[in-house]
């Protein structure tokens, strides 16, 4: 259905750009609305010591991952995850196992709705959660950062990915096995690659895994 | 004005700031809500989306809480609120905190006294993750009109298309599952904890979902497998912990 000869998608796209490119300033400015009140200005040194030890990785990783994250997503859960951000390890497992169970694809204007519905109840969730933590923070700091609990919040990745793997890898079993085997080969014989530099091994686990499912599908194993 | 990281300043312009977030997704919602409806979608599966992605999120949503009570020691309580609410990853923005701290000689269990230091880890964390931001309005659009494109030419191969990139999603994370179980050929049993926290959420799934599929009036279990077996990964990792470390 067209509304102002504009698709569902169509709008969409521009309502993404508008409130992703007006969000975008509001936090790029945030910074220098702090300077302003306060009558500061940053220390220039460490502020470039600090921005060139993040920026190289996190940019380079940034741009690879809208390439690999943008498609999964689908439009409006790309321009929501942008913003509220903990994409691969909250917005994008919650947008998978939402399609998922309502056998959509994420390409398709129903898989595009499950997926924006999945992500953006789960931004406005995660907001409330830690506007009360927020409030709370004082009687719960001693919880939150217990020894008991801790194990628990340090696992959430495995816990997470354990019960994803089971739905994705039980359907997709012949494909799956190429990309396993090079990732845990890679994880394991590679000191380098670690909680902190699994952000990168996404992609190429991405693009891995392509090669291998344009090569079965051409010879008609998959 | 006189600068202190809980100024109750920082937290009108944090809370503007997050009530806009908030009403981006708010507005999302409705017209994906209205738009599934325009499209006769069954309402149940809407229904069961809504809660099982607000169930889901809850535990993730407490361990980035993890995160602000962290961070709040040196940063005050608005930063942290801000970055872990929106934009960052609680392990970016832990990463981009510690790196401005580290360059200005101060670390995250000291709380920042000077507005000059506070605004120097505050731009550090904004422009280090800043990409996404500026990029996705301009490329989301081209980039999954490339995605359409490859699905008009081959149905088949989209379906393939799309399933690989989970899959390898998925895969990397597997993989980082195993990065230290070598440890333990040294004796050192901890790289094992994530693998057995791993077992254990996947072999709940598998019984969610047999139990769904088998077991009469147990269907809702279907959706609602993927938080149970997180939160039961996650209590599980407290007893392993404590067992290989």
């Amino acid at each position: 259905m067209k509304k102002n000869n504009l698709t569902y998608l169509d709008s969409v796209h521009r309502d993404g750009r508008i409130w992703g490119i007006a969000i975008c300033l509001l936090i790029l400015l945030f910074p220098v609305a702090v300077c302003i009140i306060f009558k500061a200005v940053p220390n220039w040194n460490a502020f470039l010591s600090g921005a060139l030890a993040v920026m190289p990785m996190y940019w380079a990783v940034g741009i690879v991952e809208m390439f690999t994250y943008i498609p999964m997503l689908g439009a409006g859960g790309a321009y929501l995850s942008v913003v509220t951000g903990n994409i691969s390890n909250l917005k994008l497992p919650c947008a998978l196992d939402a399609m998922e169970r309502a056998n959509v694809k994420s390409s398709s204007e129903e898989g595009e709705i499950i997926s924006t519905i999945a992500i953006s109840v789960s931004s406005i969730v995660t907001t409330v959660i830690i506007i009360v933590g927020v409030i709370l923070l004082a009687p719960l700091t001693p919880v939150l950062e217990s020894e008991i609990l801790t194990p628990a919040f340090e696992q959430m990745l495995p816990a997470l990915f354990g019960g994803l793997a089971v739905v994705f890898v039980s359907k997709n079993a012949k494909l799956s096995i190429a990309p396993i085997i090079l990732m845990l080969a890679l994880f394991i014989f590679v000191p380098a690659l670690n909680k902190d530099t699994v952000g990168i091994m996404v992609p190429v686990g991405v693009v891995f895994t392509l090669i291998v499912a344009r090569i079965m599908y051409k010879k008609g194993i998959i | 004005m006189e600068f202190s990281v809980n100024h109750p300043i920082l937290f009108v312009m944090v809370g503007i700031l997050i009530a806009v977030v908030l009403m981006q997704s708010v507005y999302f919602l409705v017209r994906a809500v209205k738009r599934a409806k325009e499209l006769k979608m069954d309402k149940k599966v809407i229904s069961k989306t809504i809660s099982s992605a607000a169930i889901f999120t809850i535990a993730p949503a407490v361990a980035i809480l993890v995160g602000v009570a962290t961070l709040s020691k040196s940063l005050g309580i608005a930063v942290p609120w801000l970055r872990l609410s929106i934009i960052g990853s609680l392990s970016y923005e832990t990463i981009a905190a510690n790196s401005a701290l580290e360059a200005l000689k101060l670390n995250t269990a000291t709380q920042i006294t000077n507005a000059s230091d506070f605004v120097t880890v505050l731009s550090v964390m904004t422009v280090g993750i800043a990409v996404g931001l500026i990029f996705v309005p301009f490329l989301t659009k081209k980039i999954q009109g490339g995605i359409k494109s490859i699905e008009k030419r081959d149905k088949k191969w989209g379906e393939i298309f799309s399933n690989a990139m989970f899959l390898g999603m998925i895969s990397a994370f597997l993989g980082y599952v195993f990065c230290d179980v070598s440890g333990a050929f040294n004796g050192d049993f901890t790289g094992l904890i994530p693998v057995c926290v791993m077992a254990v959420s996947a072999f709940v799934m598998a019984i969610c979902g047999i139990l769904a599929m088998k077991v009469k009036h147990m269907g809702w279990m279907n959706d609602y497998a993927l938080p149970i077996s997180l939160i039961c990964g996650m209590a599980a990792a407290i007893p392993i912990d404590s067992w290989l470390r």
